[in-house]
């Protein structure tokens, strides 16, 4: 026996009590930090929401704002050509990346081998989400306005936008390829479906809730996005409504002409049109949820 | 005999055959294989597209710009009579406004990762976690409208801020990346296996000493990848900096000034207009050429690091 008095044993309990009560004590200021380092995000979110509400709502609810063309004073004129050309390119864009996305996932998810290169698509698409827009820019103004002498014009930019909104589609369409239990392929092969009767029938009706959601993502980030559109050469004022062939513009690139703008009230002007972008997005969202919950419940 | 043994396999074999023909060799099958094959193609297709066309725009821009004066010299003036063509300033913007943008993303973007993996119970972490990527999926001009128009003058009352500056585009851009590196770093911390936790906390070591030294550690590459995606995302970001840090290129640490970042420099002497062949139209395809280069490493090295280093517990 070394020293063992009691006196010792019950010091020693006590001090590790103590710190044990200190530890948790540190341990629940930590939660509150991180619970603190999570609201920080929500509640800039929020300002930002009321601050734009506050500098935008009185000038978007003037007579005109959404249907008239911009004026060179700040607090006449709308934003109609802005909204048609943001129309025109989420449109395209739907129409274009997303046939060409599900192809590719498709390909990827039934058909592909399992090669070298196969694997390399793979990682190829995967690197190409992360080009920042203003790159899809540069091969936009290369290839659609010089290359194809589109000039720039609308076709240009919903081209660019499709190719920027391409790769988020077919990441998240193989996701939602590959939650398709595997189970209900070998039924309709069993009974002598070929693969693209299985696909057609069966793998495309199921994925679908999945499809819109990557779709909407994808094309929700085309339509807020500006940077591509300005080198490819979406102007800053418009008179009339774009046409497929002439040029454009569209939300983003009026709220950055706006803001541009030295008089303080073109920034009211900028806040109203963000609440429109905003809003598209927002209705956008609306119809991806409406269609998953129809098609979630037919299967 | 009514049916023989042979003929009856025959007529089997027959209708197999036939069965493994349409399986395969049908025409319209095969076009289709071909018709996914080509949109698979198309993501190829991007790659080369923006790589060639980089390329060759910049190799154009060096036949008249010395590497040299590109990696030497210290101004950027390209559109100036005196033309100077050194990359730095502009290096020097985008690194300001990215350093700015990480030390708000990577604090936040953790805490909301470890709160919403640790703490919060689950119907409120299903309510938290999708109001967090909000964040993301507003649209870069709004951010830019906000830094410009209500961070600089809230920040113009502490300190002497130009009205375009650093500090508050970074700010904003970090809010920004928060869900990119949140998210992420949330799905690598709960990969962590439950066991884990629950062989620390039975030799009497807390939650918060448990999350420092055994769940993070356990979930460091996820962690890794999901920072630098978020570097490449600051990197590559143009609206916010454009409208709120300015068009300013200059060599400085100092957050309170314009810079211009390699994105503000492209958007700014864009505008479908510069004429190609001309030496401001192969200037913005260098500068391109630049930033794809860093975000692709970055992109590449985020991979990279999230499948080595990823810790498998089976």
């Amino acid at each position: 026996m070394v020293k063992s008095s009691p006196t010792t044993d019950s010091v020693d309990t006590i001090q590790f009590n103590d710190r044990l009560e200190r530890r948790e004590a540190i341990g629940k200021v930590f939660e509150y930090l991180f619970l603190i380092g999570l609201l920080i995000g929500l509640f800039v979110l929020a300002l930002l929401v009321l601050n734009i509400l506050h500098d935008g709502l009185a000038r978007l609810l003037t007579p005109g704002f959404l249907i008239e063309t911009p004026s060179r004073f700040a607090d006449r004129g709308g934003i109609r050509p802005a909204i048609i050309g943001s129309l025109y390119l989420g449109l395209i864009v739907i129409l274009v990346a997303v046939p060409i996305g599900v192809g590719a996932a498709l390909y990827l998810e039934e058909y592909a081998p399992k090669a070298w290169w196969t694997a390399l698509i793979e990682i190829n698409i995967g690197n190409l989400a992360g080009v920042p827009s203003i790159v899809y820019g540069l091969l936009g103004l290369a290839i659609f306005n010089y290359l194809l002498d589109f000039g720039p014009t609308l076709i240009s930019g919903a081209l660019t936008l499709a190719l920027l909104s391409l790769p988020v589609i077919i990441v998240t369409v193989r996701e939602a390829i590959r939650a398709v239990p595997d189970s209900l392929r070998h039924a309709s092969y069993g009974l002598g479906s070929t693969k693209w009767q299985t696909i057609q029938h069966h793998v495309l009706p199921y994925a679908i809730p999945g499809i819109l959601t990557g779709v909407i993502i994808s094309v929700s980030r085309a339509i807020g996005d500006a940077a591509s559109l300005v080198v490819v050469g979406a102007v800053s004022f418009l008179t009339f409504n774009p046409g497929l062939f002439q040029r454009f513009m569209a939300l983003p690139i009026q709220i950055f002409s706006y803001i541009t703008r030295p008089e303080p009230s073109f920034a009211n002007a900028a806040a109203a049109t963000i609440i429109v972008l905003i809003l598209l997005i927002l209705s956008l969202n609306a119809v991806a949820i409406y269609l998953r919950q129809r098609y979630s419940s037919v299967h | 005999m009514t049916l023989s043994p042979t003929s009856f396999d025959d007529s089997l074999f027959a209708s197999g055959d036939s069965l493994l023909k349409n399986a395969s060799d049908d025409i319209p099958e095969k076009i289709i294989t071909v018709i996914l094959f080509s949109c698979a193609f198309v993501s190829v297709a991007t790659t080369f597209g923006i790589v060639g066309i980089i390329f060759t725009e910049t190799w154009g821009f060096f036949q008249e710009v010395s590497l040299a004066q590109f990696f030497l010299d210290t101004r950027w003036t390209p559109l100036f009579a005196e033309a100077r063509f050194g990359i730095w300033p502009l290096l020097n913007g985008t690194f300001l406004t990215t350093a700015i943008a990480m030390t708000v993303a990577v604090p936040l973007g953790l805490s909301s990762a470890i709160y919403l993996a640790e703490y919060a119970k689950p119907n409120i972490a299903a309510i938290l976690r999708p109001a967090v990527e909000l964040l993301a999926g507003i649209p870069t001009v709004v951010y830019g409208y906000f830094a410009l128009l209500f961070i600089t003058p809230l920040l113009r009352n502490f300190l002497p801020l130009e009205i375009f500056n650093a500090l508050s585009a970074g700010l904003m851009m970090g809010i920004m990346i928060t869900p990119t590196v949140g998210s992420i770093s949330l799905d690598a911390i709960q990969s962590v296996p439950r066991s884990l936790r629950e062989g620390s906390f039975a030799l009497g070591i807390t939650k918060l000493e448990t999350i420092f030294t055994v769940v993070l550690p356990a979930a460091l590459s996820g962690i890794m990848a999901s920072i630098i995606l978020g570097v490449s995302r600051a990197v590559g970001e143009t609206m916010t900096v454009l409208i709120a840090a300015g068009s300013q290129p200059r060599i400085t640490a100092n957050p309170l000034e314009s810079v211009a970042t390699l994105t503000a420099f492209m958007a700014e002497i864009s505008g479908g207009d510069s004429p190609r062949g001309s030496l401001s139209f192969k200037t913005l395809y260098a500068v391109g050429a630049v930033l794809f280069i860093i975000t692709l490493t970055l992109n590449i090295a985020s991979y990279w690091i999230s499948h080595r280093f990823k810790e498998k517990y089976d």
